[in-house]
């Protein structure tokens, strides 16, 4: 299941929806708002997706990791909106039947939706506000 | 042709609206680039900027055609 929402990520939903009774590992990867960058205080994120090609850019990568590993089960969400610190932002859980290869595959289907999905953030610091990755 | 661009984070900001009606002559990807540029210069400082067209990203060569959703992409940061 792939999930774009703006509303709180149900952690637990997300990693329930990846299981697999043949599955010997669950590997969820949670990203969280993180309160600092660049040395300054983070006020908020402000995050917004092209919804339709975001999905269709993470079922690719979906596709690209069902070719390499044999996933038993996989769910994917991210949040977007106004996020504050704390505040878990994108879920990747796979379920496998061995350990190694839900450590490797979630960390592919993560590093390639970050660089892929239309997804973008801006983050509102105490004195400015700045999109993220925008700018060399 | 008259396009309408989606625009999205910092694409939306500089040009101002969610939707933009785009009149040029070109009809391929890299024609649509260029012109964006020349009309928005802002554009030319993002790291790069991609244009999608129907929810793919789209290849300086592909050509433009009538009822194509079409966006722009600037660095995504998901995640």
């Amino acid at each position: 299941m792939i999930s774009i929402t703006d509303k709180p990520i149900d952690v637990q939903k997300v990693i329930e929806a990846s299981n697999s009774l043949e599955a010997g590992a669950v590997n969820a990867f949670i990203g969280t708002v993180r309160n600092n960058a660049k040395r300054k205080r983070v006020v908020r994120l402000e995050y917004e997706a092209y919804n339709a090609m975001a999905i269709a850019e993470i079922q690719k990568v979906v596709d690209e990791a069902c070719a390499k590993w044999s996933l038993l089960g996989w769910s994917i969400a991210h949040r977007v909106g106004i996020l504050e610190p704390g505040e878990v932002a994108v879920v990747v859980a796979i379920s496998t039947a061995h350990r190694k290869e839900s450590f490797d595959a979630c960390q592919f289907i993560i590093d390639n939706v970050k660089a892929k999905a239309p997804i973008w953030k801006k983050e509102v610091f105490e004195d400015g506000e700045e999109w993220v990755a925008a700018h060399p | 042709m008259l396009y309408t661009l989606k625009t999205f984070g910092i694409t939306r900001e500089i040009v101002g609206e969610r939707e933009l009606k785009f009149e040029m002559s070109g009809n391929h990807v890299a024609e649509l680039k260029k012109e964006l540029i020349i009309r928005y210069p802002e554009m030319k400082a993002l790291n790069s900027m991609m244009v999608a067209v129907n929810n793919s990203y789209a290849p300086d060569e592909l050509e433009l055609k009538e009822g194509d959703e079409i966006a722009l992409i600037p660095p995504v940061s998901g995640g």
